[in-house]
């Protein structure tokens, strides 16, 4: 480590990776610092993502992609499904990824770009100057660490500091954090061929469970509810329920926890000097929460605004705004819309959302975008029209 | 006060994205408190296993 760098990213999952990487290739001076000691475990993640979405930033290998999914199923909580192509589907369908290996290919990538990368190197604070951030605080190994620099980015995800040491207020609301619960499973019967999807107020209040295929006989099992209806009930409790119900005699190969954020973007994701990107912006797709490749998707804008700023000499808010403008008017709109749909569709009564589910059973949606399957939603029940108006603009 | 089981923890960092306080901080593995904490209970109602929990005093 030195003392000084052009740019500090601080955590390595997809964001964090592909912020350094795009810096260093823009020929600056990067650290990557990773407080974990492996990078991409534990993973806290379903692992599904969009292929388009992903082969912008990195080629597919088959050494992280677990396995391909044709469609998706979201089924009602009186069990009528409702079908969805891979492209159509959304963000969080397509490939089931492995994680582990996943973030640490993206690191590589970040790595081979000339970019320092260290891990179980820990943030604890920044350094502010006449209302820059110019550094971070940390410690390697245990030991008391400084360095400079005159860009920060914060990728350090749904438990960011970054953001708070430099009075942004990330705090999540309960209504606006969806708490999860995961187990790797096999020797369990299910359709390889689509990630499921199956929500309802008892299932999992305010969010949903769902069935990721991982190759073979394995497949993600999980679950995860909004933090406001959790409390007495918790996510483990329900998926154990779900899985005794669908699965009695799989066996469970690994445990995963996680809090995904379903706030929509930060009203402020920049300070002097400091870019905050990924999770950690609160980037996730409120209603999927599908956060990979708007993670990378906002790390790489923020690298490449941080090689302007920096050729400029000039690091301040005004310089870095062209980071909100460009990740504004890439992902806005969409975020803007998952989240009002959010709203809605986490207070519909299982009564409501069988309803909505008969309605468009019938549709072919083999060809059907997000926005479309919204469509025929309103089209064959007009009360709620009004609710969902919206979402169609 | 609020206590972690730490053999229950599965170190997601939800209970820090939640906490209004800036109290809690995942650490690789284990999660710590620090006395800012001010008892709201956010935490202990989002840990998907239900390893915090607020312990009433006297």
């Amino acid at each position: 480590m030195k003392d000084e760098y052009d740019v500090v990213v601080v955590g390595a999952g997809p964001g964090g990776s592909i912020a350094a990487k795009t810096a260093a290739e823009h020929d600056l001076d990067v650290l990557l610092i990773e407080k974990r000691a492996e990078i991409g475990n534990p993973v806290r993640c379903a692992e599904g993502v969009g292929k388009e979405g992903i082969k912008s930033f990195i080629k597919p290998d088959r050494s992280w992609i677990s396995a391909e999914v044709k469609g998706a199923r979201i089924y009602s909580p009186d069990g009528t499904a409702i079908e969805m192509s891979e492209d159509m589907a959304g963000p969080e369908v397509g490939y089931v990824l492995e994680r582990k290996i996943f973030d640490r290919a993206l690191a590589l990538q970040a790595a081979r770009a000339g970019a320092e990368v260290m891990v179980k190197t820990r943030a604890t604070g920044l350094i502010m100057e006449d209302g820059f951030v110019k550094g971070v605080k940390g410690k390697h190994f245990g030991d008391d660490f400084t360095v400079r620099a005159s860009v920060i980015i914060g990728a350090d995800g749904v438990e960011s500091k970054v953001g708070r040491w430099a009075g942004i207020d990330t705090t999540l609301k309960l209504s606006d954090i969806e708490t999860c619960a995961q187990f790797l499973m096999t020797d369990i019967d299910f359709n390889p061929d689509y990630c499921d999807f199956y929500v309802g107020n008892e299932i999992a209040p305010g969010g949903y469970a769902w069935i990721f295929p991982k190759g073979g006989h394995e497949a993600n099992v999980g679950l995860g509810i909004l933090g406001s209806r959790a409390g007495e009930i918790k996510a483990m409790d329900l998926l154990k329920r779900f899985v005794k119900e669908k699965f009695p005699d799989g066996q469970v190969l690994e445990i995963i926890v996680g809090g995904v954020p379903v706030s929509g973007p930060l009203e402020r994701t920049i300070a002097n000097g400091l870019m905050l990107v990924g999770d950690a912006a609160r980037m996730a797709d409120p209603i999927t929460g599908g956060g990979i490749v708007n993670a990378m998707l906002t790390g790489q804008i923020a690298g490449e605004v941080a090689a302007k700023a920096l050729s400029r000499g000039d690091t301040s808010t005004k310089a870095l705004s062209e980071y909100e403008n460009r990740w504004k008017s890439a992902i806005g709109a969409p975020l803007k819309n998952s989240l009002r749909a959010k709203e809605i569709f986490t207070k519909m009564s299982d009564e409501k959302l069988n309803a909505l589910a008969h309605s468009i059973k019938d549709v072919d949606f083999s060809e059907m975008t997000a926005t479309g399957l919204l469509r025929a939603l309103v089209k064959r029940n007009p009360k709620i029209l009004w609710e969902l108006r919206h979402l169609l603009k | 006060m609020i206590t972690v089981d730490r053999h229950k923890c599965g170190h997601c960092g939800a209970c820090v994205g939640v906490c209004p306080a800036n109290a809690i901080e995942l650490i690789n593995r284990w999660i710590e408190l620090s006395d800012e904490c001010i008892e709201c209970g956010a935490c202990a109602k989002v840990c998907p296993v239900g390893a915090l929990e607020i312990l009433n005093e006297g």
